[in-house]
Parts: C-alpha cells; structure tokens; sequence
C-alpha cells in the first residue's frame, strides 16, 4: 500500500491540506504525534473545563458572502459555509501604552478615527501607510527581498510611541522574529487584525478543528493519532517513505509537513546538508487563564483583546528573565459577541517567555518558578488594570516548554523560524512544508497554507 | 453527451464550487471571472473536477480555454461526447 501523499501533524494546515486532497480522491494519512489533533491551536481539558490554546481569537473575519478575503477563500476551498465556522465577532479591543490608548473594533475607520484623535499630527502620515499595505502583494509566494518594516513605517510616521503602538498586537500575534518584523508580515498581520478584525467560533478551537478533521474523514482520508514520524525517507534525493515512532514504515509519493522547517530537515534519512544554515526561531510566551467567578466586564475588563505595555516604548523581544511583564496581552473570551454568555468568567494572560530560561529549570523549581512568575505578572499588570485575584476560582499556566512537550516546536517557538519558505519547498523531492514556518500565520493563515500548498505541489 | 449536457456539468461544478453565487443567469461569452468571483484557485478546482469526475486531464496551458462558459464547451464537448451524464 503506497499514498500519494502522508503529511505530518494534524493542526490546521495538516487538516485543510488533508482536505484539499481528499476531495480530489487522492489517497493520504494526515500523522499525527499527539493524541488530540490541532497542534499550535489546541485544546486541552482540566476540572472538567476545555480551554484552547494558541487560540485568543481568529484574526481575518470577514462578512458571509465576501469571497475574496482570506477567510473567504478558505470557506471556498474548503467547502464549508460561513455559517459552519460559527463566528462571533468581537466588541471592542484596545492597544493600551502608559500615555496612550487606541482601541479598534472590525471596522477599520473606528481605528482611523482613534489614530486621528490620539495622534493628530501622524494622521497624515498613518493614512498614506495605509494606503501602502492596502496595495502591498503580501501573497506573493516568491521569494522576494528582505524588506523590514521598521524603517517603512519611520519613512512614514515620526512618533516611535505610535509605531510601538501599531507593532505590538501584529508582533504578539504572528512575529518570528525579535525586534523588526518582515514588511510583507506585518502587512499581512495588520490586515487580518486591524482592517479585518476579530472573531471567534462558537464552542473554540476544539469545535473547529473537529469540523474539519470530520470534513477530511469523511472525504476518505485516513488520520492516524498518537504516533509520530521518526524519519523522513528519501533514495537519490526523492522522498519515499516515512518511518513511524510506532508500527513500522508508510510508502508515499509525497510528504508534505508541517513540523516546522528544521524540526522536518531534522527528520531526513539520509541527513541533508543545509540544516546548520538555518536560523531557530526563539519566541516564545508564557500564558496563564484565570477562570473569575464573574463576567470579566464586571471586574472592570470590559475589552475583548488588550495588548498592553507597561513602558512607553515595547519592546518585542526573548526576555533575560523567564518572562518579561513590562507588556503583554489580555483577552476576555466573554466579551465576544456570543448568542448566549459562556459558563465562566475567562481572563487569560500572555507574555514574553524564554525557552532557555524555562527548560534549564529542574521540576521542582519548575512548578514554583510558574506561580512565581505569574505573581510577578499580575503585579505589573495590576498597576494598570483592576485587580481580580480575589475572584479567580481556577487558574493554570503553560510555558514554552509546555508548548515545545505538546506541539513539537523547537525552543516552543510558536511562531516557528524568522525565516520563512514560502514556496513550501525543500532540498529534497517531493517533500514540502506548510503552516508556521511556510509563512502564513495565525488560524487562517495556518490553514490558507495548507490549501496553497496542497494546491501547488500535490494537486496539479 | 450534447452540447446542453456539458454546459450542465459546468454549471453543475461551478455550484459546487461556489455555492453561494447566482449562475442560474451566465453569459456564454463573458469571462466567467467577471460575472462571478473565480479565482486563479478556484480555476484548478474546475480542472480538478473534471479530472475527478470524467478522468479529462487539463494541461495548464490549455486552462486559457475555460475562460467562458462557450470556451469551454467548444474544448470539452470533443472530450466527452462519447461519454454518458452519469460518468
């Protein structure tokens, strides 16, 4: 028995690559290490509760009916209805400095009038940078030169506080790299986020991952849980098979991974020769959830998504320390707009981590290092915002190390290598890469990554 | 198959590729990508489709043919003339 083609991981690229070749009758196994599908954006089950992981939000939303956006053309290619992915968009998110606050919504002209208002003197400047992402090709697949956006927007913008401001969510939510972010990133960050906005799915990652895990089984498509790739086997430079952790060898055509770029290279039999040129990617977060006894907006937590900083200028970087609490993100899953409310008061933490600082940690100062840190956390965090730690009835935390454990990740690195292949192809034949390291990010890029890719080198 | 039996099958692809658009109201000589919202993607789901379900292999430099609805009958009803609705 031989497959067209086997592709590794069962997170969303896995699963709408799955699809997209399922639906075209192609023989293919999605394998998949864990024993829950969804890799990066996951779920997971404690005290009875499901939290998700990755997950704060989707970016991208879009109207039912328009065809033409991201979250469009993955409806379209996946052949699942707007009205399946059960979005509710947000209310109201805010980008919140210590001088400065901006807050946007789905509709990009609320943010526009903040800029104006907050920033009057840059409002010229902001709206000729707009004018420059909305006509920028940030799909194009071909490798085009390195273009880094700091010096874009200084060209167009001179208030650093301003820049800080409209880096920090699009760095939070899809940046590789410390520091800078490629222009072509931010463009495609700052569309999803601030022209398109915010949503989430009725019932979470683990509602949408298993609409389109059923949607590939019942295509035909095979997915083996619990058992991951050990080797990636190719004669005379041309993929052939790969061989499992558990029970035995799989013949293919085709492997298409989405392990990460290094972590794929890594899995080559024989060895290929371009694996010490790569660059690792290193960011990483530390995220606590505290279940609250009350609806956040009543404890004074009345935004959907806050991306905050506690210094006038943030700085998006592996911190020295195990995390770093001068900046951060806060997200009430409460306050989208959801048909009914949900159980629980649900405020969730994001920082800055550093994989290296967490993984020299033995198991006992491991676990007291957590509590710790998320102390330290709540205290910055309190300076700012109101204090709830008398209503918190549930809490828990993961760290990079967590992330590397469950998902496979080098260094927990969510975002995957600062340098991306965004032709998905590598040294050996026959053998592509999707999601992180490909170069779509966030859920709908995840999974715009595995369409194209299937569509470009497994479906033609 | 006849002439109005392919147009059929494009039509009926075009359904499945885009549910939510109007194709009751194509015009056989306008691009199809400006009467309703095709993409290069959804091109290669046509081409796919075919494939899947009458085994017609396009070549990629014949994808010009299936700009219109009358292109490509003219190309496909050669391809299928001997074969039955049914597939």
């Amino acid at each position: 028995m031989r497959y067209e083609t086997i592709i590794i991981g069962a997170g969303l690229s896995g699963l709408a690559a799955g699809i997209r070749l399922a639906m075209f009758d192609k023989k293919v196994c999605i394998v998949e290490k864990h024993v829950e599908i969804g890799g990066l954006n996951s779920f997971y089950v404690r005290k009875k509760r499901r939290f998700d992981v990755g997950l704060h939000a989707m970016t991208n939303y879009s109207p039912k009916g328009v065809r033409s956006s991201p979250l469009g053309k993955l409806l379209k290619q996946l052949r699942i209805s707007h009205d399946d992915f059960r979005l509710c968009q947000q209310e109201v998110s805010e980008i919140r400095f210590p001088e400065n606050s901006l807050r946007f919504t789905n509709d990009f002209e609320f943010l526009r009038q903040e800029v104006s208002e907050q920033f009057p003197d840059q409002i010229d400047g902001f709206n000729k940078l707009v004018e420059k992402i909305l006509s920028f090709d940030e799909l194009n697949l071909n490798e085009g030169g390195c273009l880094l956006s700091r010096p874009v927007l200084e060209s167009f913008i001179s208030d650093p506080i301003l820049i800080d401001m409209l880096f920090c969510p699009l760095m939070y939510y899809g940046n590789a790299r410390e520091g800078d972010m490629d222009f072509y990133q931010f463009v495609i960050m700052f569309k999803s986020i601030f022209v398109e906005g915010f949503s989430k799915p009725q019932g979470g990652m683990y509602y949408i991952l298993n609409l389109m895990a059923d949607k590939f089984k019942s295509l035909g498509g095979e997915l083996r849980m619990g058992n991951g790739v050990k080797t990636i086997n190719s004669k005379e430079g041309t993929v052939y098979s790969v061989t499992l952790d558990k029970d035995g060898e799989l013949e293919t055509e085709a492997v298409l991974s989405s392990m990460g770029y290094v972590e794929t290279l890594s899995c080559c039999q024989p060895k290929v020769l371009d694996l010490e040129e790569c660059k690792i990617g290193q960011v990483s977060f530390m995220e606590s959830l505290f279940v609250v006894d009350k609806e956040p907006r009543d404890l004074g937590y009345d935004k959907s998504i806050v991306f905050f900083s506690t210094q006038p200028r943030f700085n998006y970087k592996v911190p020295g320390d195990l995390i770093d609490i001068s900046s951060g993100v806060l997200c009430c899953s409460n306050n989208f707009k959801f048909p009914e409310p949900l159980d629980d008061g649900l405020i969730r933490l994001t920082n800055l981590a550093s994989f290296g600082r967490w993984d020299c940690l033995p198991r006992k100062d491991y676990i007291s290092a957590k509590k710790e840190w998320r102390g330290r956390a709540l205290d910055a965090l309190f300076a700012f915002f109101p204090d709830f730690r008398d209503n918190v009835v549930f809490l828990d935390s993961f760290t990079p190390k967590t992330i590397k454990k469950y998902t496979g990740h080098i260094n927990g690195a969510v975002y995957g290598s600062p340098q991306k292949i965004k032709n998905g192809k590598t040294s050996v034949n026959n053998l592509y890469i999707c999601g992180t390291d490909q170069g779509f990010l966030g859920i709908i890029g995840a999974t715009l990554s595995g369409i194209s890719m299937a569509n470009l080198h497994l479906l033609k | 198959m006849t002439i109005e039996d392919v147009r059929q099958i494009i039509l009926n692809i075009l359904a499945d590729i885009a549910p939510d658009e109007d194709i009751s109201s194509i015009d056989d000589n306008t691009k199809l990508r400006d009467q309703i919202d095709l993409d290069s993607m959804d091109f290669l789901d046509i081409v796919m489709e075919l494939r899947k379900r009458f085994n017609i292999e396009v070549p990629e430099k014949d994808y010009e043919h299936l700009a219109t609805m009358a292109g490509c009958v003219s190309y496909l009803t050669p391809l299928l003339k001997d074969r039955s609705m049914a597939s």
